[in-house]
């Protein structure tokens, strides 16, 4: 809802308005190809940046929006070339500033579809402090984070999650910094919706870009993207069809916490700690089995906390989706609060201030 | 008995003490009263940067001064007729200002052991011979206003809180002022608490009475009205202006207002003010740094609001990758720099006008952008709705620059009728056929904005360069020069589109005064004063800076010297020396203090003695350092 007086007619209608009252394009009759525009994909070939576009390209006409109500917004690195890649309206950011860049757009504009895709560098270095800060103030939009746990396209420098002991072109004796777990800094910064997918699994990825989208307020998705050239398999052990079922776990909401090829595993509460146990055995059954809830956050940073656990199984899936009126809609709420109370702002009284005197 | 009155045709008032004793209050509603009486007003805030220093030292004294008259007032005034004093610590650190024959009030109770001491006092001021110059009242406040409550039952607590007032009131009974606007105020501030109002109201009352009563206090003086135009007027700071003059742009050119900021002095008081505006339907976002402020607004314009950013020096620096995405993606963004003393975090209080050349070209690649530069407070408002037209029209961020002296300021403002101003008409795309979002206006070079949910004109904009025309990314090394030089070519081209520069005096002669942003009043004065005295010179006052006026470089022809007076070390004179084959006279100052008009007529004193245009040395520009330093 957007607000302005105009003088004459004393109402706050704006030339916004009137473009949002203009009908429309064919909701729910697009497909995926109207939202490829018509330019050649510049990522290298195998690039894990290449399996999330097509989820996206396949989500949006599953949203019933019209697309010039979409924006994708992405800041500096491989992951800020995707806004060039959707049909949609796009802004290819700085350095770090896409989620502010976003989260403007969005205050601004409530009534658009605001999409963030950006990478471990883009997102968790120089952007750091933009992403707590996006994450507790809940604005309404979708973050897409590429982590391939490497920069990329400064041609092969450790990130901020990079492992201790990477060798990079800029740790040749191997990087001495801990990294990031970024769905646990999303946590700890208050994000509203967390989720962690890969790029291995399209149909699993386009389901939590579903979910991210319908999550209303500050969702956030790491998503694994290996990067081929300059740390390529980094992900393998969670990503590859023969291994993962063994070395993540899918979170799903109300079910209990079962992993492994044939569903032989489990994971377990020992007070705080998650145990993974053996269903096979007959000493644990599913009975005995944590259940996931998403709406239950000490339980989503003991989940997070799994990540570097190598005891343990990586958790994907949706670890958090908290309900929180998100940011956009309490300055729209004040707004009618303050119109309400004091009637729509008359401009000549705001110029003649509290005390005016005449000559 | 009987007083005397006497005529006067201005003013000056300082109102100095600790930084808690409520100074910069009684200035202002000293400022507002003389305001109502019809004067006109120039104030001046003089602060620390510390909130409530310890009491009674030297770094902590606040100060508010006011100039007041019945001729056009254009600064805060060059000396101090009247300096009420509340402790030993202000009457030290301001006594410099007062002239000789001034009048000084001061609260004896600010004057013991303790505040001596701390003042770096060894002998108490009011009974040496140090203030032999002055007519000093030396006054017990404190015992006085138990004095006038006497029959009042209030809380000897709140009376004791109401010495500022109390001098107030006194300084009212000098000028002989009503007290209603006042004792209004008093009653709107603290309404709903009888106790408060009560002590307030009587003891402005009792500063009063105390001086009628008292056979000291034998002169009145008198200011008449000025011969301001018919209308209606408030006391305004540029802060203030900058903000209605916002909300304004956004009403003309009906688009919502979106502001982007992170809290900085002296610029915060227009994130203060947007920040009350929700009735008007405006935006704000207090972001999480000075980046996120700027990025928030390039956001918001991408999406189609009238978008600003608010700040300092500091953030300025830190803005500037994100201006050149602005000026890189073509929107329209304005951002208020409210300078202060540098370098770094400087002199956070105190003002300057050291951040042109950071406003010219501090960014990296070809980055111009218009640079507009208001005069005084109440011009914050007209050069604010400049910088929407210039903004909206050629899609492009603009910087306005003003400073921590009229940003803080208060003056008269001449209230304007809002429907007598004209509309602002942003330049958007009018329909998707042919569409494209690097199609100019061949006239302005604008590109066509088009916002989200607009339909059949989705496009992806960004830092890389782009094409022109289709705006796709493009790394073709003609093309990347054709952009520099449309961009270049967008921002010069607005000269055709602003005021020519006036000259105020004769066209052609010997001196030209040329100044730009906050020195205005001063150099207007000092003109006038030198040109009562039978000399000639010419005045000029630039508010556009990029690009100049068109005849500027005309009317710098026309003179033998053209001196700029700035609170920089020749940022405006190097630029114009760059541009113009004219050698500039430069007159520096950077004290974190306004120049007084005084000092500008000193030098230029000096000036009309040469003959030699070659003797002017370099030396002699800078206002109060000795020739020698």
């Amino acid at each position: 809802m957007a607000y302005r007086l105009t003088s004459k007619e004393n109402n706050m209608k704006t030339i916004i308005d009137e473009i949002l009252e203009k009908p429309h394009s064919g909701e729910g009759n697009y497909t995926s190809k109207d939202f490829k525009p018509d330019v050649d994909v510049r990522w290298c070939a195998g690039c894990g940046a290449i399996s999330v576009l097509s989820p996206a390209q396949r989500l949006m006409p599953e949203l019933g929006i019209p697309k010039e109500k979409i924006v994708f917004i992405s800041g500096i690195g491989c992951s800020g070339r995707f806004p060039y890649y959707m049909d949609t309206y796009g802004f290819h950011g700085i350095h770090g500033r896409a989620l502010p860049i976003a989260s403007g757009l969005k205050i601004a504009r409530p009534d658009l579809s605001v999409w963030v895709v950006t990478g471990d560098g883009d997102n968790m270095s120089i952007g750091g402090n933009h992403f707590i800060h996006a994450c507790r103030r809940n604005v309404d939009m979708n973050v897409l984070m590429f982590n391939n746990e490497v920069y990329s396209l400064t041609k092969g420098q450790y990130s901020p999650t990079s492992h201790r002991g990477q060798i990079t072109k800029s740790s040749p004796l191997g990087a001495l910094d801990d990294p990031f777990n970024p769905v646990a800094l999303a946590l700890g910064a208050s994000a509203t919706f967390v989720a962690r997918g890969h790029d291995k699994d399209r149909q699993q990825l386009q389901q939590l870009l579903l979910q991210a989208y319908q999550h209303k307020g500050f969702s956030f998705v790491e998503i694994y993207t290996n990067c081929r050239i300059f740390n390529d398999g980094a992900f393998d052990l969670y990503t590859n069809s023969d291994t993962r079922e063994d070395h993540t776990i899918f979170l799903e909401h109300g079910k209990p916490l079962v992993f492994g090829k044939t569903k032989n595993k489990g994971i377990i509460l020992d007070g705080y700690t998650p145990r993974v146990v053996n269903l096979e055995q007959g000493e644990h059954s599913v009975d005995d089995l944590l259940i996931h809830n998403e709406k239950d956050s000490t339980l989503a940073f003991i989940l997070a906390n799994m990540t570097y656990n190598e005891d343990l199984p990586r958790p994907m899936g949706v670890l958090q989706n908290l309900d929180r009126t998100p940011y956009e809609d309490r300055v729209v709420e004040q707004i009618q609060h303050e119109v309400e109370a004091k009637g729509i702002g008359n401009l000549e009284s705001l110029l003649l201030g509290s005390s005016y005197w005449e000559i | 008995m009987n007083k005397i009155v006497e005529h006067l045709d201005e003013v000056t008032v300082r109102f100095a003490g600790d930084s808690g004793d409520g100074m910069q209050l009684i200035g202002t509603q000293f400022s507002d009263t003389s305001g109502f009486a019809g004067n006109e007003v120039n104030t001046f805030p003089d602060y620390p940067s510390e909130i409530r220093a310890p009491e009674g030292t030297l770094y902590g004294v606040s100060a508010f001064q006011v100039h007041f008259g019945s001729k056009h007032i254009h600064t805060s005034g060059d000396f101090v007729d009247v300096l009420v004093a509340m402790n030993a610590a202000s009457l030290k650190v301001n006594l410099a200002f007062v002239r000789e024959g001034g009048i000084i009030i001061v609260n004896t109770e600010g004057f013991d052991e303790r505040n001596l001491k701390l003042a770096g006092y060894s002998t108490n001021p009011l009974q040496d011979t140090s203030l032999a110059k002055y007519l000093v009242f030396a006054i017990d406040m404190g015992k006085e206003l138990k004095k006038a409550f006497i029959e009042v039952e209030i809380p000897s607590k709140l009376v004791q809180r109401t010495r500022n007032i109390f001098a107030l009131g006194i300084t009212y009974w000098l000028f002989n002022r009503p007290l209603e606007a006042t004792v209004s105020w008093i009653n709107k501030k603290f309404k709903g608490k009888e106790d408060v109002i009560m002590a307030n109201a009587h003891s402005l009352q009792g500063g009063w009475n105390f001086a009628e009563k008292n056979p000291d206090f034998r002169k009145q003086f008198i200011v008449d009205k000025s011969a301001l135009p018919p209308g209606k007027y408030r006391s305004i700071t540029g802060n203030q202006a900058a903000a209605l003059g916002l909300v304004v742009a956004a009403t003309k050119a009906h688009l919502p207002l979106f502001l982007g900021s992170y809290p900085i002095t002296p610029a915060t008081d227009i994130l203060h003010a947007i920040s009350g505006y929700k009735q008007y339907g405006v935006k704000h976002l207090q972001a999480e740094d000075e980046i996120a402020g700027i990025t928030s607004a390039i956001g918001a314009a991408f999406g189609g609001s009238l978008a600003v950013t608010t700040t300092s020096g500091p953030g300025l620096s830190l803005k500037s990758e994100a201006i050149g995405l602005a000026i890189m993606t073509e929107l329209p963004l304005i951002i208020v720099d409210v300078q202060r003393a540098g370098p770094s975090t400087g002199l956070p209080t105190k003002t300057e006008q050291s951040d042109l050349m950071q406003a010219m070209y501090g960014r990296h690649g070809e980055a111009p952008m218009p640079v507009l530069a208001a005069a005084s407070s109440a011009d914050c408002f007209n050069m604010t709705l400049e910088a929407a037209r210039i903004a909206l029209k050629y899609m492009t961020p603009v910087m306005l620059l003003t400073d921590g002296y009229i940003g803080q300021a208060s003056e008269p403002w001449r209230i304007p009728n809002v429907e007598m101003l004209p509309d602002i008409a942003p330049n958007f795309a009018p329909d998707p056929s042919g569409f494209k979002p690097y199609l100019r206006n061949p006239e302005t070079l604008a590109r066509l904005w088009a916002i989200p949910g607009m339909q059949g004109m989705e496009h992806r904009i960004g830092g890389l360069e782009k094409e022109d025309g289709s705006g796709v990314v493009s790394t073709d090394p003609m093309n990347h020069q054709k952009m520099v030089e449309l961009r270049q070519k967008k921002v010069d081209g607005i000269a055709n589109d602003i005021p020519d520069l006036e000259v105020i005096g004769d066209s052609r002669g010997d001196l030209l005064l040329l100044s730009w942003g906050s020195t205005y009043g001063a150099a207007k004065i000092a003109v006038e004063n030198l040109n009562a005295k039978g000399h000639k010179i010419s005045f000029a006052h630039l508010r556009y800076l990029n690009p100049f006026p068109k005849n500027l470089g005309e009317i710098l022809h026309q003179f033998e010297r053209v001196v700029i007076p700035e609170l920089n070390l020749g940022q405006l004179k190097n630029l114009i020396q760059a541009k113009y084959p004219k050698r500039i006279i430069g007159i520096n100052k950077v004290q974190g203090k306004p120049f007084k008009s005084v000092e500008l007529e000193e030098k230029l004193s000096v000036l009309l003695t040469m003959t030699n245009l070659q003797t002017w040395d370099e030396s002699v520009s800078n206002v109060g350092i000795p020739v020698d330093l």
